[in-house]
């Protein structure tokens, strides 16, 4: 597939407007950004910008909103440090820098006709939300579709008014886990591997994608693999540390993949070997 | 653009010509009435760089080098010869690739902030005189990270294109030189657009000259030349022969991609982390590493902000960062990053081996680590590998 071609230069950021933020958890917020110059690449489900907050730095961050409206931007983030918190405490009308759309897309154009499983843990759910947009328009084009997701808490799950919506359509199976139940948590306790018993799907016809912690992703890697579900049928998206987005900096090479461009989604049989490698 | 120069570059099969080690002045002013400025070989700070050279004079002539594992000297050569030491420690990577750059400025306005990206349109047009063919491959290898992808970077693409390179065959080997090994040397075969050979023989002076493009003959035209006899000709054959033969470092390439994937869990990389400073020495001389990272600042007012680029290493612990950490905490699995880097997962980007021999890391490795022995201890080591 061609490479959208970024406008400018490839490290020179575009503006864009904070149109909205609104808060997910206690330390997540998903903003939705206008870019001052029209005409940006449209991205597909699993790309990320290089999204900058002026003068203090700039971070990858994946595009969460839906595919089908490219021209309004939708990045949540979870301030864990300088750029994500001063990111994540913009006010509407501020402005913040981008680059993108960078990296490789879920397989949704694959995944048709068969079943989906979507897997997801805390954060991760941000780069899997464009497939769910992009499959619940085009519903008729793939069979069972499942999200299973996983966070620590009731408070840190995200999109909670999407995952109302979603849970009350018959189309989707809707799966949500929590590590630590308050009392008013009705639901299911435990890891996100412990959902796949309830999940209807036929692993033969499965497409699965999976974005976590990499711990999280390992598990549930392990868990498709047991219910046959080939590995070349399952996709993970990676985290590496990235200065430029473009493949040159160097930073987010795992064994012989640049992470920004080769992924950061990627079909696991590709990158199986480097997968489970330690290297501390 | 890197495939292009290279292939429109290609040696020429035709006769070498022959210039007068008197005549380099005449070619100094044909680089400079076409508007180029001459890089070359200067001595400061007791070792060869490259730098502005305005002239034949200012060129490290009569120098020699004598290079070992963590050391390097120079030495006065008694026959004169002008391009008689080995790849410094400077490298060229830094014309096209620099050390540090300013990528924008941004300004803060009423309603946001307008980023104002640096002029890429016109970098300087540079000769640069006296290129090794490991280094010229060093180039060639760097063109196709940095601007070979799908996002070349536009600055170091327009002063590529721009550069006029005149390359130096090797007629002795250096002291940590492997090129042979890596089939990058001792004689450039692509991507010059003039090579020299130095012939310096009974007296005589001079230069077999080989144009590698249209660019080249043009030059090479301005020059004051002859057709090279049949005994220059060889005699050059011979030398370069030679330095081929008396190369005393060698780098067993077969397999070695293989070797070290399957050595990934191999005990050696503690052995070479006891020594390790992880001092990124051999980062910055290598002629083909090219990680940069990039950072942020305001002024004090915070009005203006700005964007720096600079090089960056896999040895500082910061660059594999990631939130929790970062992903390689030891200089056990940095320093095994490096060298699988350059010497197989490379081959896996890009095609091509990320080292060209040029036994820089070698010579500036100030505790005379030489990749060439930890790849043999590699081999010969029949310990548990439990690859990849
Ligand atoms: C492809 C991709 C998509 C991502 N998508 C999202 C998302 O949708 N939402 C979200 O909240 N976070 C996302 N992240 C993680 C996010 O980039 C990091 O949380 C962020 O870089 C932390 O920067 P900081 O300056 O706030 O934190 P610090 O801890 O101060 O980090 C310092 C620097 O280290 C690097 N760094 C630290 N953590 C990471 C990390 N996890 N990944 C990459 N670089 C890191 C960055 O260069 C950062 O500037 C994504 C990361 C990648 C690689
Ligand atoms: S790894 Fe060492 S010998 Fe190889 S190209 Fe780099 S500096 Fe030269
Ligand atoms: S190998 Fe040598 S030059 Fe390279 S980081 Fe280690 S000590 Fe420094
Ligand atoms: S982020 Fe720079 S090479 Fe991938």
């Amino acid at each position: 597939m061609a490479v959208p071609q970024p406008v400018l230069e490839p490290m020179v950021p575009v503006t864009a407007k904070v149109l909205g933020v609104r808060r997910e958890t206690p330390d997540t917020w998903t903003l939705s950004l206008e870019p001052d110059r029209p005409g940006l690449p449209a991205f597909r489900p699993g790309q990320f910008n290089m999204v900058y907050a002026f003068g203090i730095g700039e971070v990858p961050i994946s595009i969460s909103g839906d595919p089908a409206r490219p021209e309004r931007l939708v990045h949540t983030v979870r301030a864990v440090g300088a750029v994500t918190r001063a990111l994540a405490g913009s006010r509407p009308g501020q402005v913040v820098g981008l680059r993108g759309p960078f990296g490789t897309a879920w397989p949704v154009e694959e995944a048709r006709g068969r079943d989906l499983v979507v897997a997801a843990g805390g954060i991760g759910l941000a780069p899997l939300r464009p497939v769910l947009y992009h499959v619940l328009s085009n519903r008729a084009d793939y069979d069972r579709v499942v999200l299973l997701y996983g966070a620590r808490s009731r408070a840190e799950l995200l999109y909670r008014r999407d995952l109302e919506r979603w849970r009350g359509r018959f189309d989707l199976d809707v799966l949500v886990t929590v590590d630590r139940p308050d009392a008013r948590w009705r639901g299911n306790v435990g890891v996100v591997t412990a959902l796949f018993q309830q999940a209807a799907f036929r692993p033969e016809a499965t497409v699965a994608l999976v974005c976590g912690p990499e711990v999280m992703i390992r598990f549930t890697l392990l868990e498709l693999e047991k219910r046959g579900v080939p590995d070349h049928r399952t996709y993970v998206s990676l985290e590496r540390n990235m200065k430029c987005g473009v493949g040159t900096c160097g930073h987010c090479q795992l064994g012989p993949v640049f992470v920004c461009h080769d992924g950061p989604v990627f079909r696991t049989d590709r990158i199986r070997d480097w997968l489970g490698k330690r290297e501390p | 653009m890197p495939a292009r120069p290279a292939a429109s570059r290609s040696a020429s099969p035709a006769v070498p010509a022959v210039m007068a080690a008197g005549d380099l002045g005449q070619l100094f002013s044909a680089l400079t009435t076409r508007g180029y400025q001459v890089i070359g070989p200067t001595v400061r700070d007791g070792a060869v760089v490259y730098d502005a050279v305005d002239g034949p004079d200012a060129l490290a002539a009569g120098w020699g080098d004598e290079q070992a594992p963590g050391s390097y000297r120079l030495v006065r050569r008694r026959d004169g010869a002008i391009f008689g030491h080995r790849s410094g420690p400077t490298g060229w990577k830094r014309f096209f690739w620099p050390p540090e750059l300013r990528l924008w400025q941004a300004r803060r306005m009423e309603d946001g902030f307008r980023v104002e990206a640096e002029p890429a349109a016109d970098p300087p047009r540079r000769a640069l005189l006296g290129v090794r063919p490991c280094q010229l491959h060093g180039l060639l290898r760097l063109d196709r990270v940095v601007a070979g992808g799908p996002y070349p970077d536009p600055r170091y693409r327009a002063a590529r294109e721009r550069a006029f390179i005149v390359a130096v065959n090797c007629t002795e080997a250096g002291g940590t030189c492997f090129c042979a090994s890596m089939g990058t040397g001792p004689a450039a075969t692509a991507g010059y657009d003039l090579a020299l050979t130095e012939l310096v023989t009974d007296g005589a002076h001079r230069f077999l000259v080989e144009a590698g493009s249209e660019a080249g003959r043009a030059v090479l035209s301005g020059v004051p030349h002859r057709q090279a006899e049949k005994d220059e000709v060889a005699a050059a054959r011979v030398l370069l022969q030679k330095a081929a033969e008396a190369m005393g470092r060698r780098l067993d390439a077969g397999g070695v991609k293989e070797l070290l994937y399957e050595k990934f869990e191999a005990d050696h990389w503690d052995r070479v982390a006891e020594r390790c400073l992880a001092c990124a020495n051999c980062t910055s001389v290598c002629p083909t590493c090219f990680c940069t990272t990039v950072t942020d600042a305001t002024d004090l007012a915070g009005g203006r902000a700005e964007r720096r680029r600079r090089w960056d290493s896999c040895f500082s612990v910061d660059f594999s960062y990631i939130h929790g950490g970062p992903v390689r905490a030891s200089v056990k699995s940095r320093y095994r990053q490096w060298l699988t880097h350059k010497l197989a997962t490379w081959h896996d980007q890009f095609g091509t081996s990320g080292c060209v021999g040029c036994g820089q890391c070698i010579t500036w490795c100030p505790v005379g680590i030489d990749l060439t022995a930890e790849v043999r201890a590699l081999r010969a080591g029949g310990e548990r590998g439990n690859g990849v």
